[in-house]
């Protein structure tokens, strides 16, 4: 087979001599969570729905793995679960950018720059949002009587 | 079409007519994967609690089940040609074929293995099976 390129012959200049944009960050951002979802995202999903399928005792174990016992994320919970959820919605959004662009639309400078800060925007937003919603009982609930770091009163 | 130069290769193959097909499967998952993907994350959110017999109940309904299952099947889809897209981009010669073979298992092993899991869930929860 005929190799793809003569390693002798320069590469033409790529990255480095342009000035970065929201464009160009959007872009790879696109790459980057895509890839980390079909790898971390599909891992993690494969384990719970295996988790699941194999009966009570597994799931509680794979469960365990994410969650304190009031059913919180743990660390590595959170770390998972937001890193999925902001990946996914960014991936979402410029998605959607790219069935813009496919269609020839949001090539003007000021409005591409727009969408593709939009997109960051919006993916922060919605994970916050997200996020935001699953937490609310907890941030609202009153402190557990016998919690572990007693109030000190006078 | 030996191993010459670029135009020998090409020289007397014709067009495939499939120069759009891997672009436009991307699109067609990507929306499919849009819709299946939000529900799944209100669906889950929505739930009382994500503990095993919640979840099981859930999965066990036709409603939920059958989404699970085009879910999977688009988003696997989808993600085995956006890595290929990656691996093309950046690996070449022995390490792409490689690369690409590995793909190609992960994809629909993972897929077939997501299905049974829905599957057996859907046949053999105890709790809730009404739609």
């Amino acid at each position: 087979m005929a190799s793809a390129r003569n390693e002798n012959r320069p590469l033409s200049p790529h990255l480095q001599v342009w000035k970065w944009g929201p464009h160009m960050l959007v872009s790879i951002l696109h790459r980057v969570t895509g890839s980390g979802l079909a790898t971390v995202g599909a891992v993690v999903f494969l384990a719970w729905l295996g988790a699941l399928a194999s009966g009570e005792e597994c799931y509680a174990w794979f469960m365990d793995l994410l969650t304190v016992k009031s059913g919180a994320p743990n660390i590595a919970g959170y770390i998972l679960g937001i890193g999925l959820t902001l990946s996914f919605f960014q991936h979402m959004m410029t998605g959607i950018r790219h069935f813009f662009l496919d269609a020839g639309a949001g090539f003007e400078l000021q409005e591409n720059k727009r969408f593709a800060i939009t997109t960051m925007v919006v993916s922060v937003a919605l994970t916050a949002v997200l996020w935001g919603y699953l937490s609310y009982d907890r941030l609202i609930a009153p402190p557990v009587e016998n919690a572990p770091i007693a109030v000190e009163t006078k | 079409m030996g191993n010459g130069t670029s135009i020998g290769r090409v020289r007397g193959l014709g067009s495939a007519h499939e120069g759009t097909h891997h672009w436009w499967q991307q699109r067609l998952t990507a929306g499919s994967n849009l819709l299946l993907m939000l529900w799944l994350i209100v669906s889950l959110v929505l739930l009382p609690s994500l503990d095993y017999g919640t979840v099981q109940a859930w999965l066990s309904s036709p409603l939920a089940a059958v989404p699970m299952i085009l879910l999977v099947i688009s988003v696997f889809y989808h993600l085995k040609m956006g890595l290929q897209v990656v691996i093309e981009d950046y690996e070449r010669d022995a390490r792409r074929i490689v690369l690409m073979t590995l793909l190609n298992f992960f994809a629909i092993a993972a897929a077939v293995f997501a299905i049974f899991c829905i599957l057996k869930v859907a046949f053999t929860a105890t709790t809730g099976a009404a739609l």
